[in-house]
This record gives C-alpha cells, sequence and structure tokens, in this order.
C-alpha cells in the first residue's frame, strides 16, 4: 500500500489517536502522583525516605517487558486481578505506562525541589504552613523543572513498546498504538510504511513536547 | 485526528473502563488467539467485517504463534483459538481446555531461500531431502524457533531427516531467531537464508528481496488451520456463546466462501476445507 495513503486512512487516525490518549491518561496519572511524592520526600522526614527515594532512583531503569509481564500474570484472568478483565484492554495499557513513567517523574521532581526547600523550607516553617500548602508552594516554584519531569514521563509512555505490546495484544482498532503498529509492520516486511509510521511519531512527540514547553514558559 | 476526539478516547480510556472495570470491555466482542499466519497475511482482516455486519460482534484478534495462543487460552485470557499445529492441538485437547476442533481451511508451507540456491533444492519436491541438501551444504538457515505452527512442522521435518541442526549448525549456518513469521522473512532475506514459511505470509509478504520460493508440493508440507472452542468442565468460558457463534460461522458456507474469495495477487491464500474431504 501507498505509504501516504496508508497514513490518511481512519485505521491510522485510530492508531494516533489511542497512542495519545493512553499516553496523556498515563503521564496524567504519574503526574498527579508522581509529583506530590516526590517533593513529599524532599520535606518530610520519615523512617524509610532513604530506602523510597533509592528505589524510585532504582526503578527509572525499569525494563518495560517486564513490568508488561508482571502486569500480565497479575491481570490474566486466571490471575489475582483477572475478575477486573482489563487485560487485553487500553486500561492495561495506561496501567502499564503508568508504572514506568511514575518513578521518572518522583525522581526528576524530588531533585527539582530539594534546592528551593533548602531556600524557602525555614521561611515556610516559620509561616506555619501545613506540609501539603509547602509541596504546592515548592511545586509552584521549581515549576519548570516539574514540567520537565512531566514531559520525561510523556517521553518514556510514548515510545514504550515492550509492556503495552505484552498487557495490550495489539489488537487492531482497539489496542493498537503507534509503537505497536511499527512493530508488526517491520514483521510484515513492510519497512517504508513502518519508517513513515516512526516519522509520525517522532513528529507527535516532539509536537507535544515543544507545545508544553512554550505553553509553560509563557505563563 | 481531532484534539476533541483524542479528548474523548482519553476520557474513555481514563475513566470508563477503569470505572466500571468490573465490567467486559465491550458487551458483544470475543478474544481470538490466533496465529501470526493469518493475521500477517490478511485473511482475517478480510473475513471479520462480513460476520461482524452479520452478528454484531466484534473479534479481537491476538496474532500470536500457534503454541503461544494455546498457553494464552489454557490461562482463560482468550475465549476460542484458531491455529495450525496438529500435535499441540491434540495436547490441547487430551489436556482437556480444547473441544470442538474444526478444520476450517488449509494452505501449505513452502521452502523460500536465496536465489543463487548454494544448496540445489529447486529441482526437487521433497521437503525432507531439501533440508538434507541445506544442512549438508551448510547453507545459511532460519528457523523461527518460536514453538510456533510454523516452528513445529519446520521440527517434525528436521526429525524425518535424523539431523539435529541445532547441533551440527547451531550459532553458524542454523540461526534460530525466535521470531515471527515475518521476522524470518526479514531475516532470511537479510542474510540470504533459506526459511520455512507459510504460503499464505509469502504471498503477501513486502521485503522479499532476493528470495525466491524453491520447494512446494510436498504432501508433508500440508498446513491445516483448526479453530477449537475452551472446554467449559476446565474454563468459566463466559462467552463461550458468542465464541461458538464464530466457529459455526467460520465453518459455514459464508464463512468458506469469505475465506476461499480471499486472493494477493490474483493467488487464493487458504482453501477453505470445513465441507471438502480432508
Amino acid at each position: 500500500m501507498n505509504v501516504w495513503a496508508a497514513l490518511g486512512t481512519a485505521e491510522f487516525a485510530h492508531i494516533v489517536g489511542l497512542s495519545l490518549a493512553v499516553s496523556f491518561s498515563a503521564t496524567a496519572v504519574a503526574a498527579v502522583v508522581g509529583a506530590p511524592c516526590g517533593a513529599a520526600l524532599a520535606i518530610c522526614r520519615f523512617p524509610g525516605r532513604r530506602l523510597l527515594i533509592l528505589l524510585a532512583n532504582a526503578f527509572l531503569g525499569l525494563p518495560p517487558v517486564v513490568v508488561g509481564l508482571a502486569l500480565y500474570v497479575m491481570l490474566s484472568r486466571s490471575g489475582p486481578l483477572g475478575a477486573l478483565a482489563l487485560l487485553f484492554t487500553p486500561s492495561a495499557m495506561v496501567i502499564a505506562q503508568t508504572l514506568l513513567a511514575t518513578p521518572i517523574i518522583i525522581t526528576l521532581t524530588h531533585r527539582a525541589v530539594e534546592e528551593p526547600w533548602q531556600d524557602y523550607g525555614a521561611a515556610l516553617r516559620v509561616d506555619g504552613a501545613t506540609r501539603s500548602r509547602s509541596i504546592r508552594m515548592l511545586l509552584a516554584i521549581a515549576r519548570r523543572s516539574v514540567v520537565t519531569a512531566v514531559l520525561a514521563g510523556f517521553g518514556r509512555t510514548i515510545s514504550e513498546v515492550g509492556a503495552v505490546l505484552i498487557v495490550g495484544g495489539n489488537i487492531a482498532g482497539y489496542t493498537r498504538i503507534m509503537t505497536t503498529a511499527i512493530v508488526l509492520k517491520t514483521s510484515e516486511g513492510e519497512l517504508e510504511l513502518a519508517l513513515g509510521l516512526g516519522l509520525v511519531l517522532i513528529g507527535i512527540s516532539i509536537v507535544v513536547s515543544a507545545s508544553a514547553f512554550v505553553l509553560w514558559e509563557k505563563s | 485526528m481531532m484534539l476533541r476526539d483524542i479528548f474523548l478516547m482519553m476520557s474513555v480510556v481514563l475513566f470508563d473502563e477503569a470505572t466500571f472495570a468490573a465490567q467486559p470491555p465491550a458487551p458483544q466482542s470475543i478474544i481470538l488467539a490466533s496465529t501470526t499466519s493469518v493475521e500477517n497475511s490478511g485473511l482475517l482482516a478480510h473475513i471479520l467485517p462480513a460476520f461482524t455486519k452479520e452478528t454484531g460482534i466484534t473479534v479481537h484478534v491476538l496474532a500470536q504463534g500457534t503454541g503461544q495462543a494455546l498457553a494464552t487460552a489454557a490461562r482463560d485470557d482468550a475465549d476460542l483459538v484458531l491455529v495450525h499445529d496438529p500435535e499441540a492441538e491434540q495436547k490441547f485437547i487430551a489436556a482437556g481446555d480444547g473441544i470442538e476442533r474444526q478444520q476450517i481451511a488449509w494452505n501449505d508451507f513452502i521452502v523460500v531461500g536465496p536465489r543463487s540456491d548454494p544448496a540445489h533444492v529447486a529441482s526437487t519436491h521433497d521437503a525432507v531431502a531439501a533440508l538434507k541438501a541445506i544442512a549438508s551444504a551448510q547453507a545459511p538457515f532460519v528457523s523461527r524457533g518460536d514453538k510456533s505452527g510454523t516452528d513445529a512442522l519446520e521440527h517434525r521435518l528436521w526429525r524425518m531427516t535424523e539431523i539435529d541442526p541445532a547441533k551440527t549448525g547451531g550459532g553458524s549456518w542454523y540461526r534460530d531467531i525466535g521470531g515471527g513469521m515475518g521476522a524470518a522473512l526479514n531475516a532470511a532475506q537479510a542474510m540470504n537464508a533459506y526459511t520455512i514459511s507459510d504460503r499464505g505470509t509469502w504471498l503477501s509478504f513486502d521485503n522479499k528481496g532476493d528470495l525466491t520460493m524453491l520447494v512446494e508440493g510436498d504432501p508433508r508440507l500440508l498446513n491445516p488451520y483448526d479453530v477449537i472452542l475452551l472446554n467449559p468442565a476446565k474454563h468459566p468460558v463466559p462467552k463461550q456463546a458468542l465464541a461458538s457463534r464464530f466457529a459455526q460461522w467460520l465453518v459455514s458456507p459464508e464463512g468458506q466462501a469469505a475465506i476461499g474469495e480471499y486472493k494477493v495477487d490474483g493467488e487464493q491464500l487458504f482453501h477453505p476445507s470445513a465441507t471438502a474431504p480432508k
């Protein structure tokens, strides 16, 4: 099939839309969970804190294929969470990508907030700010670095293939996204179409990251 | 794709399915665990719309190797299987996992290789003799190595040659890539190697390069495709009625006609066999 014709089909639009929907969803959840956790790790003192920081850093290199496999075993109908019937659905893909993006956002936010906490922590304490208020203030102060952290998380999700292939199943019109479609087209020997998809994926990734960056620079 | 559509999809992905996670994704959908050969060849994409139109049932296809497809079904993660490895299927049924096996179509395997044909196999119709010649010439040979139906057939043929290719050629001329049919053809093309392919994937494969079909027509290269339902005695089968309807449709005159009319470059890829003598 002609590459450009293939890129104009409804099937392709669905693939791109689902890629973005899954990655945005996973990044959103990972940001909402990860950014406050990262900030909390910087300002709260509790037993096991250093261990948590160490774990978050270690999980930066979490192999997607292992996350996918572990999630597969959990979500399989014969597994512990089988009753949820989530395997081979877009939701399972969101869960997998969230697991991969959260440690990245936690770790980078933690790093970003450490310095402002040293600078403003005493003042916030004098003000009598609660911990949750301190976390909000610090995230606002360090927002540029936090945006970078979230974009790094997005980069992980949009480019990932190992985990979503296992838990999504690459089902046409249902769980097929750009990265899994590229794997499939390569295996079908349609190298030009695979490459075309790859260029579109890179383009989308750049556009999303650049727009987020510009929007936040302005605000 | 409008931005609005993406947000709509996002809300569906995030909320609908997460909130109502206990419900199945769509009321009228089944998961078919199948093989890369029926998916990569385009057969399912060709016949499924007719079934969905007639019944309203969406079929979600997992394209795996036969071994993986049977394992997926045995874990309850698919509603029925469409596979092509008679030995593995018999084991699946003997273990109490599957019932009601029906043959829906057949095609055949072929040996493909570089045009230069260093092992001189083009003159034969004997697949076993061809493998012997490849082994004695130590010509590069790509093996799927993924427990798929094609992989199983390849190993049956090697057993008939009484050569253990992994022992005599592993790491040198015998190259086990652990991948799907398309990946094996890509590898063979890149390495000027021989490999065994089902005819369907071969005909629809776009990156043939210097590869050409060299051996065909050996009765041992026959490739039957069977549909198998899960056994309710061992599996929960919440969608057995829908799965059974699909299996019945595949062997019905409509389903058989849809299979038979699928052509690539004017060549019929699958021969309907539910009603024909086997």
